[in-house]
């Protein structure tokens, strides 16, 4: 690619699709139309660019790739981009699923159609430039920057609770954020750069980490979110719009365990050593907890987004085992749970489009008149159950591997979170899907139109594919993530030598 | 290339039946998947022959699956006797069960969603069978449970199907749980979970401990015991049988494959499989031994009483489980395998004799409602009776030599649990003997009981039922005279070979050959009372099982009710669990968490926004705006003094 910027064109290409949809004026049925042109154009495109980044990708090195640098604040604070094994597999996740959500968007959203199409590639932009910082300070900028169209989409375009729900997103997130915000600053006046590959370098004191953690943790542990800092999730889901669930769910609450890896681990290595029972602990209760709370629910998004918190609390239990099994399972599981929940959260919605209820009770024998919707409902049910052969599976196992080698009260803990996990996704898929078809309004009930198949279908495959063949992501971590491991115990090492020598 | 083509043949046959049923109609969809299945089956006693027969092994490794570091398993075939036998036993009764199924489902309005699952099914069991490594084992184990759920809840209009289909699952899954902590600890304690690896490195980690939980505990027993929570679910053992039974709300014929023949003994089969573990943990044995019996005589004694004919049938199949898990725990594992061979045969049988009555009585299951049906259906009758004499252990048939070594291994293993499994065991063979003649009674002598209607309708089963049951009644009668020299007798080992291990010290084989005639004699003789016994209170002076049942209405009771397990785990488990749900949603988050945080917030600052602005802005732009000012704050402040 020599020095092309691909990484930028990646990042911000959605944003020149964002102002086109802008530029973009006639009547009102003619803008809706191509609005929407553009937006999957865009979104399409710029999937086959980060394709492209994915095959030119080198697995066999740890470094960070595709590294773009540019001045920009000063010095020591840049436009500094790049990927490596960990953060590339996030952005193919955000891109991919993309067209996916304009496309479940196509009919469902009926007013402001522009202005939503401009949020979402908005959005994409700040999701990317997320996982392709590599300065703390741009870093923050599209972290931040991307909770903007978040809530515009849910308070614009959300359900009947929506301002509560957007409310608490702002009191949780705004809390977190000002905390990581002071972080940051601490950080460069110690190290003197925002530069994050220096940052990992650098070795902070033992005492001033553990502050500095709590901040970053403050921060990533609402978006995870893991307990008890999770009560956002099921009302900003239960309001957004289905295509604003789908992202919330794959892509938004998967930023908060990439800073866990991406700063945490390397930049704090002894206060994440510290940190770790605490960590466990509060994700063995949000196993637990969220998983028996997602079975009492009345609501079909409720329950998908309890059973989020759940499934992330594997993820953070994976990522703080800090063995070659748990955080590539973590990683697994992230990829995993951003292909499954997502698609959930569209089948949710799909219904919902139909009859206008999320209450379970509302629906009960659609199999009858929805033989292929009760298909693809099925394959991400027992994805959710984590059924081998699917990409939920090789996530949750390897993190259980993981973990085992660690601590075994927390494996077996959080084992116990595949039992119930079983309890809350079947019972959901009965009295959904299965029974007598006995109310009225259902009986004329349309199955999946192609539209929505076309949807459907690339999600059913890659679940299925790396379920079978989970090869091409994990051979993509590999070395970052050993990496990792071994940047953590340098870091470990070095900081432990600095208080050896200050006594 | 063969090895390929048993197990992905029936894969194949299920995508086509499954997605293209519409296209290729009912009858395609069954040709599809009974000639794919047979010619599995075909194949399977080719590669019996060359494998078990032979003295070979083969072994081809597929794809690779999950690489992480030093965790590594790749999809793999590989077969050895053990696997020879299972792959006969499962695509063999596979294929008749296809086949039978043309005819029992002939009037079902979703035939390839049936034919699909059914060959599904059959992939998923190959799988199991086939794997060289614990996760693929699981792979195959979890899809067996799948195929399983998704057949008991065939007839989805029904609540009880739906029930028995999530309670299966979910009580597979309890399993699960032992058996997925088990594997963890192999790979920690092994490094791997290639069965190779873990085998060679047995003999090195035996009497060696390690920390699990808190406790210093053996390493060999806890592994082993966790595995064989696993089995217990699989396998319906006492404890985490309660779904078996309810299982029977689904397809008959599904009941004599999946819940019968084969994916029940996956517990018993994954137990053989580990045989060079499970060696060096006695502890672990002598358990399996006692619940092994426990569940035998659990069983046997809850079936006596039931009315539905298939759940009869049911409490009988865990109970003969129980028979191979005791034999195991004696480390009679050929022996556990010969059972399982035979029981195949007969139980599937059983199944699909008890189908056929159900089918000719209009899906007619209760026993009160039968009754002197043996001159309308003649052929089913003599099968019974052959499925029944099989299953009592009566001389000749194949349950003869399989229950006897099992009860001669279990005396000649000359251990206090062995002892207990020989005498529950002898009995356990009295009270199979009369429920089986209980169920003959019942349906087939006597006055009919049944609705006119029914009974005019009745009707003896169509050639593709008929023909799947005369195979199956063969295999009841002569699988054990053939096998029995292979299995169990003096060429067991060249038989068995490297696929099963056992310490020298354990083997009960060579001393259960020695035994005197009373030993060998008492299981025969004591099948016969129990007809005797049946014969008496049902065909003799039918008043006197209401007699009984009255005058012993506690007892009666509590074996009718199952030992009352149901109830008890809905008041320890479910009922909490639900509790505790709720608890946590509106305590937890909605009082507490929600209540002393965001809300407790919220109403200050939404009081306090109210009175000092316009609210109709929204909160989402004052943030945007917040946000902003923010960043802007930020950028000046580096750009003023970040350079310094």
């Amino acid at each position: 690619m020599g020095d092309w910027p691909i990484l930028s064109l990646v990042t911000f290409l959605p944003l020149v699709g964002a102002a086109f949809v802008l530029l973009v004026r006639g009547d009102s049925v003619m803008v809706a139309r191509n609005a929407r042109a553009v937006a999957l154009w865009t979104t399409l495109i710029n999937f086959a660019l980060s394709l492209v980044l994915w095959i030119n990708f080198d697995n066999s090195t740890a470094d960070f790739q595709f590294e773009e640098q540019a001045p920009w604040l000063s010095d020591t604070i840049t436009y500094h981009m790049g990927v490596d094994g960990i953060s590339i597999l996030f952005i193919i996740l955000t891109t991919f699923l993309m067209p996916i959500c304009i496309l479940a968007s196509w009919d469902s959203i009926k007013s402001r159609i522009k202005e939503y199409m401009i949020a979402f590639l908005v959005l994409e932009t700040t999701m990317i430039g997320v996982f392709s910082a590599l300065d703390l300070v741009v870093f923050y900028l599209f972290f931040e920057g991307g909770l903007i169209p978040m809530f515009l989409i849910i308070g614009v375009w959300g359900g009947a609770n929506r301002i509560y729900a957007t409310f608490k997103f702002f009191l949780y997130t705004f809390a977190g954020s000002v905390l990581m915000l002071l972080a940051i600053l601490v950080m460069y006046f110690d190290a003197g750069t925002t530069d994050i590959p220096a940052l990992m370098e650098h070795t902070i004191d033992s005492g001033l980490q553990k502050w500095l953690w709590v901040a970053f943790f403050a921060s990533f542990a609402v978006k995870i979110p893991m307990w008890p800092l999770h009560t956002w999730l099921p009302d900003a889901h239960v309001e957004a719009p289905t295509a604003g669930s789908v992202i919330l769910a794959a892509v938004l609450l998967k930023m908060g365990a990439y800073g866990f890896l991406r700063f945490s681990l390397p930049m704090f290595p002894d206060a994440t050593a510290y940190f770790t029972p605490m960590i466990f602990g509060l994700s063995v209760i949000a196993i637990i907890y969220a998983s028996l709370v997602a079975m009492m629910q009345k609501d079909m998004k409720k329950l998908v987004a309890y059973s989020s918190v759940a499934h992330m609390g594997f993820v953070t239990i994976g990522i703080f085992t800090l063995t070659t099994q748990g955080i590539q399972g973590g990683i697994m599981q992230m990829i995993s749970h951003g292909l499954v929940s997502g698609a959930l959260f569209l089948s949710v919605g799909i219904i919902y489009d139909r009859m206008h209820t999320r209450e379970i009770d509302a629906y009960g024998g659609l199999v009858h008149r929805m033989p292929k919707y009760a298909f693809v409902f099925m394959i991400f049910t027992l994805a959710n159950v984590g059924l081998p052969g699917t990409s939920g599976f090789v996530g949750e196992f390897l993190i259980l591997v993981g973990v085992f080698q660690v601590n075994t009260w927390v494996a077996v803990l959080a084992t116990i979170g595949i039992i119930l996990s079983a309890g809350y996704a079947l019972w959901l898929y009965r009295r959904v899907i299965y029974g007598a078809l006995e109310k009225e309004n259902l009986k004329e009930i349309l199955d999946l139109n192609r539209r929505e198949i076309l949807i459907m279908a690339p999600l059913i495959a890659t679940v299925i594919f790396f379920g079978i063949y989970p090869a091409p992501l994990l051979d993509v971590m590999a070395v970052s993530v050993e990496h990792l491991i071994g940047q953590h115990s340098a870091g470990l090492d070095a900081v432990r030598a600095i208080s050896v020598a200050g006594n | 290339m063969i090895y390929g083509l048993i197990v992905f043949l029936p894969l194949g046959a299920a995508i086509i039946a499954g997605f293209f049923g519409k296209w290729i109609s009912d009858r395609g969809a069954q040709l599809v998947t009974c000639f794919a299945v047979s010619a599995s089956a075909v194949l399977s006693l080719i590669v019996f022959v060359d494998i078990g027969l032979g003295g070979d092994t083969a072994h081809v490794e597929l794809l690779r699956w999950i690489d992480s570091g030093s965790f590594g398993v790749s999809w793999a075939l590989q077969i050895d006797t053990l696997t020879a036998v299972m792959l006969v036993v499962v695509a063999g009764v596979s294929a008749l069960v296809h086949w039978y199924s043309i005819g029992y489902m002939s009037h079902d309005p979703h035939i390839p969603r049936f034919m699909a699952y059914l060959s599904l099914f059959t992939f998923a069991m190959l799988m199991l069978v086939t794997a060289d490594n614990l996760v693929q084992l699981f792979f195959g184990w979890e899809g067996v449970g799948l195929c399983s759920y998704l057949l008991i809840g065939f007839w989805y209009k029904k609540p009880a199907a739906n029930a028995a289909a999530i309670k299966a699952f979910i009580v597979n899954r309890i399993g699960d749980f032992g058996f997925a902590i088990g594997i963890f600890g192999i790979f920690f304690v092994f490094g791997s979970v290639d069965y190779e690896t873990i085998f060679a490195a047995a003999p090195e980690i035996a009497g060696k401990s390690f920390e699990f939980l808190g406790l210093e505990l053996d390493i060999i027993t806890t592994l082993t015991f966790l595995l064989f929570v696993g089995a217990m679910g699989k396998s319906a053992q006492i404890g985490l049988h309660t779904w078996l039974p309810d299982a029977m709300e689904g397809p008959t014929p599904v009941s004599a494959l999946i819940h019968a023949a084969t994916m029940v003994t996956a517990g018993v089969f994954m137990v053989v499989r580990m045989s060079p573990l499970f060696e060096f943990a006695p502890i672990t044995l002598g358990i399996i031994t006692v619940v092994g019996a426990t569940t035998a005589i659990f069983a046997a004694t809850v079936g006596m009483v039931q009315n539905d004919i298939k759940r009869v049938i049911a409490y009988s199949t865990c109970s003969q489980l129980g028979y191979m898990f005791f034999a195991i725990g004696v480390s009679a594992y050929g022996a556990a395998m010969f059972h399982l061979f035979t029981h195949a045969f007969f139980k599937a049988l059983l199944f699909l004799g008890a189908g056929s009555i159900i089918h000719a009585m209009s899906d007619e299951q209760d026993m009160r409602k039968m009754g002197g049906l043996y001159t309308m259906l003649p052929l089913t009758y003599v099968l019974m009776w052959i499925g029944s004499l099989s299953l009592a252990g009566m001389p000749v048939f194949a349950g003869f030599f399989s229950k006897d070594i099992i009860l001669e291994v279990a005396y000649a293993a000359q251990s206090n649990v062995g002892e207990y499994a020989f005498y529950l065991g002898l009995f356990v063979a009295f009270l199979t003997a009369f429920y089986s003649w209980r169920v003959i009674f019942m349906t087939f002598h006597g006055k009919s009981r049944g609705d006119i209607k029914i009974m005019a309708n009745v009707l003896e089963a169509p050639r593709s039922m008929a023909i799947p049951m005369i195979i199956l009644a063969l295999g009841a009668i002569f699988a054990g005279l053939v096998a029995t020299g292979w299995f169990v007798g003096d060429g067991a080992e060249d038989f068995w070979r490297e696929s099963i291990f056992v310490l020298a010290e354990n083997d009960p084989l060579e001393a259960a050959h020695h035994l005197g005639w009373t030993v060998k004699a008492s299981p025969t003789v004591i099948g016969l009372l129990g007809i005797l016994l049946a014969w008496y209170l049902y065909v003799r002076r039918t008043s006197a099982p209401a007699i009984i049942a009255a005058s012993h209405s506690w007892l009666y009771q509590f074996l009718l009710n199952k030992w009352y397990f149901d109830e008890a785990y809905e008041f320890l488990f479910v009922r909490p669990a639900k509790y505790l749900g709720r608890l946590f949603w509106q305590t937890g988050d909605g009082k507490i968490i929600d209540g002393f945080g965001p809300d407790g917030i919220a109403s200050t600052v939404i009081n306090f926004a109210r009175r000092a602005s316009f609210v109709q802005t929204g909160f989402v732009y004052h943030y945007a705006f917040a946000m902003l000012i923010g960043v802007a704050g930020l950028v000046s402040w580096f750009l003023i003094w970040g350079g310094a």
